[in-house]
């Protein structure tokens, strides 16, 4: 807007009425008003627990054991660490849930999400069925739903479901034979992860080798190929391997090998399910919003259905599914709290058993909503990032 | 269920951020002005609290709070119980929720310290054992290696867990879960081999839960001390000071054979401890801001401890636990009340 300075008035007034300068006193105003209100929470906040006595202060994360036992720990943990350190194992026991719920997710909604659009009748009831149904339980009863059919159906581990003489399934959870630590192990791990930049590096020089000369390498074969290869060779490379610890019944229970525990079971399969039929919706529309001139043209160039989806539908589909899917990946995250209902021992878990033991309310709750905040952010950022490579580039 | 207990915190801490602290006197006042007391019960643990059929709270730590609602108001039944599960209790007494917690909690220093709450003295000494079901042929607690645990979260019951397999060299797998129904349901469909709490809360699971008592045994080991009893918030010792005293009176009362049904002819005894108890003997009641017949309104309400533990968990009821170490100090057990006087 234009500066109304009015005749007979002062200069100085005219800033009264300068919108700019309006504008950075609100918000002045705003922050301090913020800070303020603030400030007189914590102030109050501190004042009050110190009369009635309760203890404050994050102290007691490094300087206090915690006591407690913790079933699964994706690092070594025990009961005379920190309580920091169990906020750490409760923390990576999420993200591992949330990450690979989020992988799962991901291919299952797909596959449905492409299905409720197949020409197969059969087919697209089965999916719409499944999304809404799935959809219209709250998730905390599906969780339990998985977590009492786990405990409940699955035997004992004296009369537990056996595979190859070396798998156990029981209501103590998935027992599986499990490499014994060997360097070769882990220099299989590094070349898998080295295979990644690999595959994209290939990929380009396949990409670019199309461009030139027209030529279409099975770029699909030979990525795994790199990646088989550069796995086994790590394997060989760190002397081969070959030590395998077999789980067996020992008492109460299997000792050795690897376990995947009921209660991780349960809450993985409950939030990959619930959350592939939002997914699946989300692919629908995404394909959909996909004019249906590009599958004609793409016909009539004589792609089949397979190739169709896979270069001309999902690349466009995707612009439209990657915002909608990131609250997917974040509900997916934040709901993974809810395992405090079936004892998997997650952030809210720890959390949660901390405060009631240290009985420092406000630190807890507050050092949780912080880290999810912090993991929640890290997702967004990633899928922002994600869908600013993918955006339609007008050329 | 889930969210309940960070509801309660999120109030505790909102409550915290912007209420104002307690002065003395405060919480005697603003119960007597109110005209009842609010007492934070178990969930439902049959002996201890538990709703009968027709609704009415019945168990020994609600006959604690009826009698010091009948201390107070003359009126046992001057009461409104709020059912916390063991993670909301200590944030409901902080928050000003309920006015006492009497629901089958161990005092420890760290409660006692750095809660902002008070415990005012023991109504039940207990220790923590371990239930298994019987096909498992377990017999002493020493054979458990390897077992997989079933227990409540926020309880001290998890921590001994961790100490006492530590200090035995043997492992566990722990199965924490936040709510109590589900803890015992995971244990009773077989995902744990071993439940553990306190023993009399075991007694209780077995008699009242359990489908049926006898395919379960409780071990004879007991690997914690467990005193377990009422707690105030701090800043207000007069009301302290009561709670405190009706459950001395309480156990005093057995000592001298004083009962709910005698209560009325022992005011004409010539023993002067019990003209005190009863206040014939005029003084005690004013010095706790009460009339002079406070412990006798508290004896008629609900019998003298020995009678509350005899109706709510001894033999013949199906908890069926001996005295033990709840006998009094004359009886062999460790029950004793300082003098009234
Ligand atoms: N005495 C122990 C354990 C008390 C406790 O909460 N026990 C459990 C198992 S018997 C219980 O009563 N839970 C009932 C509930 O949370 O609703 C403590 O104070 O931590």
């Amino acid at each position: 807007m234009t500066d109304v300075t009015r005749p007979g008035r002062p200069a100085a007034g005219s800033l009264l009425y300068n919108r700019t300068a309006r504008a950075i006193v609100y918000q002045v105003v705003l922050i301090a008003t913020v800070i303020a209100v603030g400030w007189w929470l914590v102030d109050n906040t501190l004042t009050n627990l110190r009369q009635q006595d309760i203890a404050t202060g994050f102290g007691f994360l490094t300087n206090r054991q915690a006591g407690f036992a913790i079933s699964e720990s994706v690092i070594p943990y025990n009961e005379t660490d920190t309580y920091l350190r169990a906020f750490i194992v409760g923390l990576l026991n999420t993200i591992k849930v949330a990450l690979l719920g989020i992988v799962l997710a991901t291919l299952l909604g797909t596959v449905i999400g492409i299905a409720r659009l197949s020409p197969n009748w059969l087919l697209r009831k089965l999916s719409t069925a499944y999304i809404e149904t799935i959809r219209n339980i709250p998730v905390l009863l599906q969780l339990i739903f998985w977590y009492t059919i786990l405990t409940e159906t699955l035997p004992r581990p004296q009369q537990a479901l056996q595979a190859f003489d070396s798998v156990f399934l029981s209501n103590r959870g998935l027992f599986l034979p499990a490499p014994v630590d060997a360097l070769g192990w882990w220099l299989a791990l590094l070349g898998l992860l080295l295979s990644i930049p690999a595959v994209i590096w290939f990929r380009r020089v396949a990409r670019a080798h199309q461009d030139r000369t027209g030529e279409a390498w099975p770029t699909g074969l030979i990525s795994v190929g790199i990646v088989v290869g550069l796995g086994v060779l790590g394997w060989l490379a760190g002397g081969a391997p070959a030590a395998f610890t077999s789980p067996e019944l020992q008492g109460f229970n299997f000792r050795g090998g690897a376990r995947v525990s009921p209660e991780f079971l349960a809450l993985l399969i409950g939030l990959t399910l619930y959350t592939a039929a939002f997914i699946a919706e989300i692919v629908r529309s995404g394909i959909l919003a996909v004019s249906h001139g590009q599958t004609e043209a793409a016909m009539a160039l004589g792609f089949g259905r397979g190739l169709t989806l896979r270069l001309i539908i999902l690349p466009q589909a995707l612009r439209v599914i990657v915002p909608p899917m990131t609250s997917q990946y974040l509900n997916l995250t934040k709901n993974s709290s809810l395992a405090i209902a079936i004892g998997y021992p997650d952030l809210v878990s720890t959390m949660n058993t901390s405060l009631n033991q240290t009985g420092q309310a406000i630190e807890c709750i507050a050092i949780a909503m912080s880290v999810y905040l912090a993991v929640s952010l890290g997702i967004s950022l990633f899928m922002n990032w994600y869908n600013a490579r993918i955006a339609l580039r007008e050329r | 269920m889930k969210h309940s207990k960070l509801i309660a915190a999120a109030l505790a801490a909102v409550g915290a951020m912007s209420g104002s602290t307690a002065f003395a006197g405060a919480d005697l006042d603003a119960i007597k002005a109110r005209g009842n007391l609010i007492c934070g019960v178990n969930t439902g643990l049959a002996g201890f609290s538990i709703p009968d059929s027709q609704g009415e709270w019945t168990g020994l730590d609600v006959d604690v709070c009826r009698a010091v609602a009948a201390a107070i108001f003359g009126d046992a039944n001057a009461v409104s119980f709020v059912p916390l599960s063991a993670q909301q209790r200590f944030t409901a007494l902080q928050s000003g929720e309920v006015d006492i917690l009497s629901r089958n909690t161990t005092w420890t220093l760290t409660r006692d310290v750095s809660l902002g709450i008070v415990f005012t003295g023991v109504t039940y000494y207990d220790g923590q054992g371990f239930m298994v079901p019987a096909e498992l042929g377990v017999s002493s607690a020493r054979e458990l290696d390897g077992a997989t645990v079933c227990v409540q979260s926020g309880t001290t019951t998890e921590l001994n867990l961790a100490d006492w397999f530590r200090g035995q060299g043997m492992t566990f797998e722990p199965v924490v879960i936040e709510s109590f129904d589900e803890s015992k349901t995971a244990f009773f469909n077989g995902r744990c081999d071993v439940y553990t709490t306190d023993a009399s809360g075991l007694a209780s699971i077995r008699a009242i839960d359990a489908p049926n008592p006898d395919d379960y045994v409780i071990l004879p080991e007991l690997i914690s001390k467990e005193p377990l009893g009422p707690a105030v918030r701090q800043g207000d010792p007069q009301f302290f000071n009561i709670v405190k005293w009706v459950v001395f009176a309480l156990i005093e009362a057995e000592e001298y054979g004083v009962t709910s049904q005698n209560v009325d002819e022992m005011k004409g005894s010539d023993n002067p401890n019990i003209q005190r108890l009863l206040g014939t003997a005029p003084g005690m009641g004013e010095l706790l801001g009460l009339p002079d017949d406070w412990a006798a309104r508290a004896i008629a309400a609900v019998g003298n401890y020995g009678e509350i533990f005899d109706r709510n968990v001894g033999p013949g009821t199906p908890l069926n636990l001996q005295r033990g170490l709840n006998a009094l100090w004359k009886d062999g057990g460790i029950m004793y009340a300082p003098p009234i006087r």
